[in-house]
């Protein structure tokens, strides 16, 4: 087969995929250096209609400059990502109308009121002016903004701030939504007002990838978890599966000023072990596995 | 073509937001300029057989709209650095020409804010005569035109916002003392003159009296200018489309 027949089989086969798969984003062996730092080593991942896709991982694994990527800002050294099956690097502008993204830092015009920063988002992804009015009213409403619209931003708190980030990030209707580390600095109360706001959204039909180093964020919002480490993507799952493959249970044990956790799949076993340990040790504790613990046990292995 | 819009609707609301904060400060200089330059050190002074503000107002509204122009660095600095504003234009369904062409639109909007002030002032204070015409103000658009597309040239390559201070200090306040705004160009030595002859703020400041002055204009330095604003604004183009790291 020559090269233009193969590249015309591709586009074929992709165009096909977007009409009749459920996927909404496809990413393949992504490579990112700045310098002489790889901040991607050829990451993979796949994401369905409709779901609620987590990139877990440490500070500097790779999750910024992963969305960065797919939200037009930076370009990868290598890679393919397909959006609805259409290649995204080269669609870049159809890419971004059907993108919505949510930067870690607050990106808004401080001095511009909560309406003028999303008339001006708006005009940038060609709506006309009903539309951005008829949007904005639905979406304040959505974010329990309404009464603040006229507000400037600066006179905003931190968690409408990231409220406003996100219903910005809706006007134009992405199918899907980035959402780089949308509740980092926020109080516990603000933090679980942003996670219902994020499944109301999941529930009106967007997909959405999220990223997080709060563990506890992952698990409650994410149908599906990817854990990335130095720029790797070490496994994917749901988060149940994740706990159900280390253990239902855990123990922890202190001793030698360290803390220690053995993990169980059955209770009668961690109740058997419970008996033992407490013979031996003075500060133990039962408690139930989390997806904190399957990052702890994934990051410290890929650290050895 | 809403990208453009939105690109320069942003820098007048700003801009509307400040209003008066903004023309105080571009009051200010033009005020001090006129008093210290034309008043007290010209009083009784005639350059080119004209009294010295006649020949300072010219210099002054290109010297004027040039800094107010490039100034739209600063704030695209501090959309880029500080507030990150930038991003949200970068992630967006834009080409560059739109933003490129929103933000030197709201350069010459500044620019031909600072020359209504001067304009303003010199009325104010009566017994100058100069010809303001429409070609004055075109030439006052096309130096615009060239200092808001280096001022965005600029703030796309610096890597922080000290790195523009370096560029002010070195290009724009040279240009602005030696580019015929204050005395011709004619007085400075004679080895330094070919270059400043062919400095784009000396041909606007001479282009600019040769039409307050009602003189035969010479369209030859208006289509070298026309050339670098062109050339600013392609280089402008070219540093957007860098500027994705």
């Amino acid at each position: 087969m020559c090269f233009f027949t193969k590249i015309l089989v591709r586009r074929i086969f992709h165009f096909i995929i977007g009409f009749v798969s459920d996927i909404a984003l496809q990413v393949r062996n992504l490579h990112k250096t700045y310098g002489k730092i790889k901040a991607l080593k050829g990451i993979s991942f796949e994401i369905s209609m409709g779901e609620l896709f987590a990139l877990l991982g440490p500070n500097g694994a790779g999750k910024t400059t992963t969305l960065r990527i797919l939200s037009g800002l930076t370009t990868p050294d290598s890679g393919e990502i397909f959006l609805f099956g259409k290649s995204l690097l080269k669609n870049e502008i159809y890419a971004k109308t059907k993108i919505g993204f949510v930067p870690q830092h607050l990106n808004l015009d401080l001095d511009l009121t909560v309406e003028e920063n999303l008339l001006i988002h708006g005009l940038l992804y060609n709506l006309s002016l009903r539309e951005i009015r008829k949007r904005s009213f639905q979406l304040l409403e959505l974010a329990s903004l309404s009464d603040r619209r006229k507000a400037k931003v600066k006179e905003l708190s931190g968690g409408l701030r990231r409220r406003l980030l996100i219903i910005r990030a809706l006007l134009h209707h992405p199918a899907l939504l980035l959402l780089d580390e949308p509740t980092v600095g926020l109080d516990p109360h603000i933090r679980r007002k942003i996670w219902s706001f994020i499944k109301q959204i999941q529930a009106k039909g967007t997909t959405i990838l999220l990223t997080t180093h709060y563990m506890e964020e992952a698990e409650i919002l994410a149908d599906r978890v990817a854990f990335i480490f130095s720029g790797n993507i070490i496994d994917t799952d749901t988060p149940t599966n994740f706990i159900k493959k280390l253990g239902q249970i855990a123990i922890d044990i202190f001793f030698d000023g360290e803390m220690h956790t053995k993990y169980f799949h059955s209770k009668e076993e961690a109740e058997k072990a419970l008996l033992e340990y407490s013979q031996k040790y003075n500060a133990i504790t039962l408690r139930k596995v989390s997806l904190e613990d399957v990052f702890i046990k994934y990051t410290s292995s890929q650290n050895q | 073509m809403k990208g453009f819009l939105a690109t320069y609707l942003r820098e007048i609301l700003l801009l509307k937001k400040r209003f008066f904060r903004v023309l105080l400060s571009l009051s200010i200089n033009p005020i001090l300029y006129i008093l210290a330059f034309g008043i007290g050190l010209g009083k009784g002074l005639y350059l080119e057989g004209r009294p010295y503000l006649e020949f300072l107002i010219p210099g002054l509204i290109s010297a004027s709209s040039m800094l107010q122009a490039f100034a739209i660095n600063v704030e695209i600095n501090v959309a880029r650095f500080y507030l990150k504003v930038f991003e949200e234009f970068q992630g967006a369904p834009i080409s560059p020409l739109s933003y490129a062409l929103g933000e030197v639109l709201s350069g010459i909007t500044k620019a031909f804010l600072s020359t209504s002030v001067i304009l303003g002032i010199t009325f104010l204070l009566g017994g100058v005569s100069i010809k303001i015409n429409l070609l004055f103000w075109i030439v006052v658009f096309i130096n615009a035109f060239i200092f808001a597309s280096l001022g965005l040239a600029s703030a796309m390559t610096i890597k922080a916002h000290a790195d523009q201070t370096l560029i002010t200090n070195f290009i724009i306040t040279p240009m602005m003392f030696l580019g015929g705004t204050f005395f011709p160009t004619s007085n400075l030595p004679a080895f330094i003159q070919p270059l400043v002859e062919i400095l784009p703020l000396t041909l606007v400041s001479k282009t600019l009296r040769d039409i307050a002055w009602n003189k035969p204009l010479d369209y030859s330095d208006l289509v070298l200018l026309i050339t670098l604003a062109i050339f600013a604004f392609l280089l402008a183009l070219y540093t957007i489309n860098k500027a994705k790291d």
